[in-house]
C-alpha cells in the first residue's frame, strides 16, 4: 500500500493530466478516427456500407466544387482576418497604450468581452431586424434619402457574412493582442522618443514587431474559426454563398458521409498545416 | 438610426460613469503592466501583477496618450462597442413589440405579449425543456472543465514527459471545425448503435470546446503562481494536500473563477457542436434555430432577450464574486497597486486563510 502511495506520488503529474487525455482521447481523437475510417466507405447512393474505397478521395480533389469552394472560403477568410486584425489592434493599442489606469483598462475590456459570453445565434438573428429590407439600416438610408429602394446587398449576401464575423470575431485577435501589447517594456518607447522618434516610428519599429506573436495567434484563432464556420453563412449568406464547410455540412445532412468526411479531413488538413506553418514562428508557450 | 445614436449615447454615459465614479478621468494614474492570455485571464491574472507591475508613468507614453490618434481610437472604441451591442439592444427593444407588430420596425405600441407566449407556447416551440436541458449541460460542463483544467495546471506544474504533445493537442481542439467534431461523435455513436443525445454526445462535444479555453486559462494563471510559496508552505510542515487547500487553490481562487465562467457561457451557448447531436431533446440554441427556420415570430426575440438576459446576470455575477474577492484581498484587481512588493502574497493567503478557520 505505502509502495502504492509513492508510486501515485512520483508520477502524480501523469494520474492530474489523465482526465483531459481521457475526455480529448474519447471526444477528439476517437472521432477523427471514425471519420478517418468512414471516409474509404462506400455511398451507394442512398446509404453508406463498409468498404475500403477511394472514391470520395478521388471526387474531393478532382472536383472543381472543391476548388470554388476554398477559393470562396479563402477569400472571405482573409477579408474578415484583414479586418479585425485592424480593429483588434487599434483597440489593443488604445487598451494598452492610451488607457492609464489599469481599472479602466480592464473595465472597457471587459465590455468588449462580455457579448462573447452571451448567444451566438441571438447575436445572429439580431443581424435580420439590423440589416433586412426593412431594418434599422435600410429605413435610415431610405430615410435620409440617400436611395430610393432597399439595399439588396446588406442581408443575405457576403456582406452580411463578413459583417457577422467581424461581430463574433474580433475579441479572438484583440485579447492575444492586449496580452502582448501589455508586456512591451515601457521604457523602450520612452528610450525611442528620446532619441527622437516620431508615434508613427515607435508604432512601427517596436510596437508590430513586438506584437507579432499575438498577431499571429489572433490569426490563428480568426482563420480557425471563420473557416470551419458554416451556421453564419447558411444564415446571412442567403443560399447564393458557396463554402468548404456548408457544403460538408450539407453532404452530411444528405447522408453522404463518406463524401462529407473525405472532405472534413480535407479542411482539417489544411487549416493544421496553416497553423503549423503560423507555429514555428511563434511559441505559443511562452505567450501564456 | 435614431437606436444607433441611443446606442452610442449609452456607451458615453456608461464610461463616463464610471470615469467619473472612480476618479480616473482627471488623475491618470500610473499605467501598471498586465499581462493575460485572455478576458478571463485579465481579470484575475492581473490581480497577481498589479502589485508588482507599477511603474513611474513613462514620459513616452503620457505624451503619447493625447494626440490626434488617441481621439481617433476613442472613436473607433465607441463605433465598434456600438456594433457590438447594437444588435443585442435591437432585439430587446423589438420583443416588447406590441401584439399586432412584426419582426422589424416600426413598434407598433408595445407589449410583454410576445414573453406570455414563450412562457405559453401556443405557436413557438416550447422553450422550457430546452432551457432546463442547457442548464443541467452548462452546469455539468462547467463542473467538469473546471475540475479537469485545475488538475491539468497542476500536472503542467510539475512539468511530465510528453507535455508538449498533449499541449498541441489542447490547441488542437480549439482548431478542429466545430462540425467535425460533431459528425465524428455521431458518427461514433451509430457505430455503437448508441443513440446521441444532448447529455452523452452533446456533453462530450461541448467539452471538447470548454476545456481548451480552461486548459490554457489555468496554464496562464499557474505561470503566474510564485513556487516559493508552496516551498514556503512545505517548509513549515505543510503535507501536500494541506498545501493544494490552503496554498494553492485559494491563489487560484480568481482563474478558477474564470474558467468556471468560460465552460458554463460557452457551453450555455454553444450551437454547431450540438446541432447534430442532440438526438430527441434540443437544446436552447438549437431549438432557437429550428424556430428561426419555420415560425419566426417576435416571440423568438422575446426569448432572445430572456437567454441573453440570463447570460448577463451570470457574468455580472461572477464579476461581483471576482470583486468581492479582489477586495478582501487588499490591492487586488480592483483595489489599486498599493500593496508593495513582496507582501501581495502574504496578504492574500492571511485573507483567505482567516476564513478558512
Amino acid at each position: 500500500m505505502q509502495k502504492l502511495i509513492t508510486l501515485f506520488n512520483r508520477h502524480s503529474a501523469y494520474f492530474q493530466v489523465t482526465p483531459l487525455m481521457l475526455i480529448l482521447g474519447a471526444f477528439l481523437i476517437v472521432p477523427l478516427l471514425v471519420i478517418f475510417t468512414y471516409s474509404f466507405y462506400e455511398f451507394t447512393g442512398y446509404f453508406t456500407r463498409p468498404a475500403f474505397e477511394l472514391t470520395a478521395w478521388i471526387r474531393a480533389f478532382t472536383l472543381d466544387i472543391t476548388y470554388l469552394n476554398y477559393w470562396a472560403t479563402i477569400k472571405i477568410t482573409a477579408i474578415t482576418w484583414a479586418i479585425t486584425l485592424v480593429i483588434g489592434f487599434t483597440l489593443a493599442y488604445f487598451f494598452v497604450f492610451d488607457i492609464l489606469t489599469l481599472r479602466f483598462k480592464i473595465f472597457l475590456f471587459l465590455l468588449t468581452v462580455v457579448p462573447f459570453w452571451t448567444s451566438g445565434v441571438v447575436r445572429m438573428i439580431a443581424w435580420l431586424p439590423f440589416l433586412g429590407k426593412e431594418g434599422i439600416v435600410n429605413s435610415a438610408i431610405m430615410g435620409l434619402g440617400l436611395s430610393d429602394q432597399p439595399l439588396e446587398f446588406l442581408i443575405f449576401s457576403e456582406f452580411a457574412v463578413i459583417m457577422s464575423y467581424v461581430h463574433m470575431f474580433t475579441l479572438f485577435m484583440v485579447a492575444p493582442l492586449f496580452n502582448v501589447m501589455a508586456r512591451i517594456d515601457r521604457s523602450l518607447l520612452e528610450a525611442a522618443r528620446d532619441q527622437g522618434s516620431n508615434n508613427w516610428q515607435i508604432l512601427t519599429n517596436i510596437i508590430i514587431p513586438l506584437s507579432r506573436p499575438g498577431i499571429i495567434i489572433g490569426t490563428i484563432f480568426v482563420t480557425a474559426l471563420v473557416a470551419s464556420d458554416f451556421t453564419a453563412i447558411r444564415f446571412l449568406g442567403g443560399g447564393k454563398l458557396g463554402s468548404v464547410s456548408m457544403t460538408i455540412a450539407n453532404q452530411y445532412n444528405s447522408v453522404q458521409f463518406p463524401f462529407s468526411a473525405a472532405n472534413g479531413l480535407l479542411l482539417l488538413v489544411v487549416l493544421l498545416l496553416f497553423v503549423g506553418g503560423m507555429m514555428r514562428v511563434v511559441d505559443i508557450r511562452k505567450q501564456l | 438610426m435614431s437606436v444607433g445614436v441611443l446606442i452610442i449615447v449609452i456607451i458615453i454615459a456608461v464610461v463616463g460613469v464610471y470615469q467619473w465614479m472612480t476618479g480616473t478621468a482627471s488623475a491618470p494614474r500610473p499605467a501598471a503592466a498586465t499581462a493575460a492570455a485572455t478576458g478571463a485571464a485579465t481579470s484575475s491574472g492581473a490581480s497577481d501583477e498589479e502589485g508588482t507591475a507599477s511603474a513611474p508613468t513613462p514620459i513616452a507614453v503620457r505624451e503619447m496618450a493625447r494626440t490626434k490618434g488617441y481621439y481617433i481610437r476613442w472613436t473607433v472604441f465607441v463605433l465598434f462597442t456600438a456594433f457590438l451591442y447594437g444588435p443585442l439592444i435591437v432585439v430587446m427593444v423589438l420583443s416588447f413589440q406590441g401584439p399586432d407588430g412584426g419582426l422589424t420596425f416600426p413598434m407598433q405600441g408595445t407589449s410583454i405579449a410576445w414573453f406570455r407566449e414563450v412562457f405559453n407556447p401556443t405557436f413557438v416551440g416550447d422553450f422550457r425543456a430546452p432551457f432546463g436541458r442547457s442548464l443541467i449541460l452548462a452546469i455539468v460542463v462547467m463542473i467538469i472543465t473546471s475540475f479537469v483544467a485545475f488538475l491539468a495546471g497542476l500536472a503542467y506544474r510539475r512539468g511530465f514527459a510528453g507535455s508538449g504533445a498533449v499541449f498541441y493537442l489542447t490547441v488542437a481542439s480549439l482548431i478542429v471545425p466545430s462540425f467535425l467534431v460533431s459528425m465524428g461523435i455521431g458518427l461514433g455513436f451509430t457505430g455503437l448503435n448508441m443513440l446521441a443525445s444532448w447529455w452523452s454526445a452533446g456533453l462530450g462535444a461541448h467539452l471538447t470546446w470548454t476545456l481548451p479555453f480552461g486548459v490554457l486559462i489555468m496554464l496562464a494563471i499557474f505561470a503566474r503562481l510564485d513556487r516559493s510559496i508552496e516551498e514556503a508552505a512545505r517548509d513549515q510542515g505543510a503535507t501536500p494536500w494541506q498545501n493544494l487547500r490552503h496554498v494553492v487553490i485559494p491563489i487560484v481562487a480568481p482563474g478558477l473563477i474564470a474558467v468556471a465562467l468560460f465552460g458554463f457561457t460557452l457551453s450555455y451557448d454553444e450551437y454547431a457542436r450540438t446541432s447534430l447531436l442532440t438526438g430527441q431533446g434540443n437544446t436552447m440554441p438549437v431549438e432557437m434555430v429550428a424556430v428561426t427556420g419555420t415560425a419566426a415570430r417576435p416571440s423568438l426575440y422575446a426569448i432572445g432577450t430572456l437567454t441573453t438576459v440570463f447570460s448577463l446576470a451570470i457574468i455580472f455575477l461572477t464579476f461581483g464574486i471576482l470583486y468581492a474577492i479582489s477586495r478582501r484581498r487588499a490591492g487586488g484587481l480592483m483595489g489599486g497597486g498599493a500593496v508593495p512588493e513582496g507582501e501581495i502574497y502574504g496578504t492574500k493567503l492571511t485573507g483567505s486563510a482567516g476564513t478558512d478557520q
